[in-house]
């Protein structure tokens, strides 16, 4: 492992300007998903065009997204909004549809409950709505925080740099350790955040745990 | 005073005629209990009154002011309201449950617990449940703590939506002694949902019996009602006919044994 020995200081840095990548276009899509899932929710029809067209936008190729966001925005070709941005776009586009779900799959009976004891239908969705939609709403979290984790590598081809640099620059001079410590590193941290985002989501909802717990005793 | 129906009728777009030209008075500290089958329109009656549910035509009166002119939310945080099975915030601790109301009125956390955890006491039971999710409790203890709940900010209205309609029937019995028991201690003002007729006549000072578009077939107290159904729809309603219905005496040993149509013993005559 000499050449990442040598490297040490780099990969580090590397790794680091990945996570400023990602990180911050997990939680934009959190956000926007958020908002257009409950859109989708409280509308069903303008609802179904709102979802069709963010699953329409992951359909778009990533390297023109790169080219066309630049131009719309008028910001730099290579700088990190441009990634986060494209990145929020494709997490926005997994996520919507989950969290239209995610509502959806609040029971009708307790929610009904609420608004009869008086909570303001903003207290519903702070209270009732978003807390007993989080465990739909996690497991679609997850699956955008993997897939944002690896598609920051592809910000490389444009000069963006975090562990997708070790990629090209491995292929470009053939150093298959470089290759390699980018694909590992990538995984590693992909896994990492996703634990993260299990356990964040487990101590949100403890109730869940304890039903689970009933469930096993009774059964 | 009390709660006034007052010409109400429910129409929706389609068509559908939930509820016709309805008109009822619940006087203060009693218990109105509407009850019919499904389509009967007693859900949507009973949440006319708390603004769930807005009437097409005519109004709704509480202590002789028209629910439209209170706010929604002020409106249905100052009655109680007990939900059908599954009603209760799966997500907060039993203890949070009760104390919804007033933590939503903004009284402090201490005392809406302190408060709630009397009220489970009151309800029959163990304040140690509190600290539970209403996942981890039985159907009739959910209930129980529906019931807590109802009564925590201390309304004078209360409405019960088919309250045990999902508990078995001995667990059912215990939990509607126990309403009996605190309506004669606090003297609510109660309108209660239910299909089964049975506890109409046990919770209900006057039932109302609903056919389907929310027509009236009978107003009455439970005795006028049994005396004399109004017409056929309301015998077989409430099964005046049944066996069990049709009581006589028969001397038994000196003691005058009530029996039932099919001679089965119901109790002794005191």
């Amino acid at each position: 492992m000499t050449w990442l020995e040598l490297n040490r200081d780099q990969v580090v840095e590397l790794l680091w300007q990945h996570l400023l990548l990602a990180v911050p276009a997990v939680l934009i899509s959190v956000v926007v998903a958020v908002v257009l899932g409950r859109v989708a929710y409280r509308w069903p029809r303008a609802g179904t065009v709102v979802l069709g067209f963010a699953s329409l936008l992951y359909s778009v190729p990533a390297l023109p997204l790169l080219i066309v966001i630049p131009v719309l925005l008028s910001i730099p070709l290579r700088s990190e909004t441009n990634l986060v941005i494209a990145l929020a776009v494709y997490g926005t586009a997994l996520l919507a549809g989950t969290a239209a779900d995610a509502f959806r799959s609040v029971d009708t009976r307790v929610r009904e409950a609420a608004e009869a004891m008086g909570y303001s239908p903003r207290g519903i969705f702070w209270r009732v709505d978003l807390p007993l939609s989080l465990p739909v709403l996690v497991s679609g979290i997850r699956v955008v925080t993997v897939s944002s984790v690896s598609l920051v590598t592809i910000g490389a081809l444009v000069g963006i740099s975090s562990l997708g640099s070790l990629l090209t620059d491995g292929f470009q001079r053939d150093i298959r350790e470089e290759v390699l410590t980018g694909v590992v590193l990538t995984m590693v941290l992909a896994v990492v955040l996703d634990l993260l985002v299990v356990t964040a989501g487990a101590l949100l909802t403890p109730w869940q745990r304890s039903a689970r717990t009933r469930t096993k005793a009774a059964a | 005073m009390g709660i006034e129906f007052r010409g109400v009728s429910k129409t929706y777009p389609d068509g559908t005629v939930a509820v016709a030209e309805f008109s009822c008075t619940v006087p203060s500290h009693r218990t109105l209990a509407l009850v019919g089958t499904s389509g009967s329109g007693k859900t949507t009656l009973m949440r006319m009154v708390n603004r769930m549910i807005e009437p097409t035509h005519g109004e709704v009166l509480i202590d002789e002011r028209d629910v439209r002119e209170l706010d929604k939310v002020a409106l249905r945080r100052s009655i109680g309201y007990v939900p059908q099975a599954g009603g209760l915030l799966p997500h907060r601790r039993v203890l949070d449950n009760v104390a919804t109301v007033p933590l939503l009125n903004g009284v402090t956390k201490a005392a809406a617990r302190a408060t709630a955890g009397e009220l489970l006491e009151k309800v029959g039971l163990d304040p140690a449940l509190g600290k539970r999710y209403p996942g981890q409790l039985s159907g009739g203890q959910q209930q129980r703590v529906a019931v807590a709940r109802a009564l925590a900010a201390d309304p004078n209205v209360l409405l019960m939506d088919e309250p045990f309609g999902a508990v078995d029937p001995i667990v059912r019995r215990d939990l509607q002694d126990q309403l009996v028991a605190l309506q004669s201690e606090l003297g609510k003002t109660i309108v209660l949902v239910t299909h089964d007729i049975d506890e109409a006549f046990k919770l209900g000072d006057e039932v109302v019996i609903l056919k389907t578009g929310g027509i009236i077939a009978q107003v009455g107290t439970p005795q006028e009602i049994v005396a004399a159904p109004a017409d056929d729809f309301v015998r077989d309603f409430v099964g005046a006919d049944r066996a069990e219905r049709t009581l006589r005496t028969v001397d038994h040993g000196g003691r005058r044994v009530v029996v039932d149509g099919d001679d089965r013993p119901v109790g002794v005559l005191g």
